[in-house]
């Protein structure tokens, strides 16, 4: 069972890997998006350094919302998703092994590159360090809960407004709480209560939600 | 004794059997939804006294809680009908499910429309990002996911299915979104909403709003039945009993 974890694991670095262009597109949106608020709204300091957290938060999440769709369009349009029903294994595991992949590939390297954005938006210092924490544990609920929205609608012909019709909402108790954390931190105070409900909502996410994205695979598989 | 029970839950549900009943049912809903409505309006319009901090305009209560009140019991029925539909592959569940949707969605945006009215007298705006409203909005949303899902996918029973499982995941969801919709309420907006503690409601006002609640629940009742039996009919459409049923009239 654990070995059918790595293989897959491996596997689906290996593909990313082969296509390296594609890897860096969610990372060069994010500081895209992120860049564009000074220039939309304005390049001041002290009201930039206000709507950090949010806008940060917010462009992560857009960020990943839309490098979802390579969780299991591709697997599911060559028929391996077809192939990774029929194995023996747990299809729960396999869809960890599928999030865990993803993870390391968009969520991770946003984690990575947060500080340069928090420079760029006049983050303090000390709550640098609370950002990436703060992404650090919620990036991958986004990717477990968003694995639920794209087995949904993998089958589904443009399927990708759809898929942030139904998974954004989700989202927003992720949003609150990591945007919410880098801001208390702002301000110099402890962010003891939020870190630790990001955490419990990852504890949460990694237990259920695998569940849940199994079973709609095979309702889409079913088709 | 299962089996007994299995078997009539079986000829209870099946499409033919539930369009005769609940086409005797729909008038009793109906009707007593009408009669009770009239009553509670009448009571919470013309009876119940005015409130001595808000005037008149509370009286939008017996409309708005009501209103609220249906949106999120809505969404538990069709969670728990869309998991009956998932687990015991029963179909009329899946059908109440989808018809039960659009009405969930049209109270929450009833909801919506009579708290901001509402809050215009009260706060002065009439959007104020306060928990409840902006949780009643994310509800919304969540039921246009649910519909959205529900009409893209072409082949009935796989879109009952994933929209069924949204539905689950919705409701697992919804507690964590109120609480945390409400954590952060009290952060950013504490001392711009002016609170107005509640004091426990007068009688001659409670009873109005329990009768508008219940007149909700059995209009509800009501149309859920008649969208249901809709639904059988467009998905029985090749069935024998309903061309006979067509072909009658």
């Amino acid at each position: 069972m654990l070995k059918a974890f790595y293989h897959l694991l491996a596997r689906d670095l290996r593909l990313a890997f082969r296509l390296r262009h594609e890897l860096a597109n969610p990372l060069i949106f994010f500081v895209l998006v992120v860049s564009l608020f000074p220039l939309a709204v304005t390049p001041n300091a002290e009201l930039l350094q206000e709507m950090a957290p949010g806008v940060i938060w917010v462009s992560a999440l857009l960020s990943v919302l839309l490098s979802l769709d390579r969780l299991f369009k591709q697997d599911y349009e060559d028929g391996s998703l077809d192939q990774l029903m029929l194995s023996p294994n747990p299809l729960v595991i396999l869809v960890l092994a599928k999030v865990a992949a993803h993870w390391l590939l968009t969520g991770l390297p946003l984690v990575l590159i947060a500080p340069l954005l928090g420079l760029f938006m006049y983050v303090p210092a000390e709550a640098n360090g609370v950002l990436m924490l703060s992404l650090l544990l919620g990036t991958p609920v986004l990717s477990l809960v968003g694995a639920i929205g794209v087995s949904l609608t993998v089958a589904v012909n443009r399927g990708g407004v759809l898929l942030s019709l139904i998974i954004l909402p989700l989202y927003i108790p992720i949003l609150i709480f990591g945007a919410n954390a880098v801001d208390v931190a702002s301000d110099g105070l402890s962010v003891r209560g939020q870190i630790l409900f990001l955490g419990a909502v990852l504890a949460m996410s990694i237990s259920l939600a695998p569940l849940a994205t199994a079973v709609a695979l095979r309702i889409t598989a079913s088709r | 004794m299962f089996k007994r029970i299995w078997g009539w839950i079986q000829r209870f549900s099946s499409p033919k059997h539930f369009y005769d009943i609940s086409g005797k049912m729909i008038p009793w809903f109906a009707v007593s939804a009408l009669l009770l409505g009239v009553y509670g309006l009448y009571m919470g319009l013309f009876v119940a006294p005015t409130d001595y901090q808000q005037g008149e305009s509370y009286r939008i209560i017996f409309i708005h809680v009501p209103a609220a009140w249906m949106s999120l019991f809505i969404y538990m029925v069709m969670a728990i009908a869309s998991a009956i539909g998932l687990i015991w592959q029963i179909k009329l569940a899946d059908m109440v499910a989808a018809a039960s949707a659009p009405i969930g969605a049209w109270f929450t945006f009833l909801a919506l429309v009579t708290g901001s009215l509402w809050g215009k007298p009260m706060w002065g705006a009439y959007w104020v990002w306060d928990a409840r409203l902006t949780s009643e909005l994310i509800l919304l949303f969540l039921y246009f996911g649910y519909m959205a899902l529900q009409s893209s996918i072409e082949d009935q029973r796989t879109a009952d299915k994933a929209s069924g499982l949204l539905a689950i995941v919705g409701v697992v969801n919804i507690p964590i979104i109120h609480y945390s919709v409400e954590w952060w309420n009290t952060l950013h907006q504490g001392a711009t909403v002016a609170k107005f503690d509640k004091p426990s409601m007068h009688i001659d006002m409670l009873i109005p709003l329990l009768v508008m609640a219940f007149a909700a629940k059995l209009f509800y009742a009501a149309v859920v039945l008649v969208r249901a039996r809709n639904e059988v009919l467009m998905r029985e459409r090749n069935r024998q009993w309903v061309r006979e049923l067509v072909e009658k009239i």
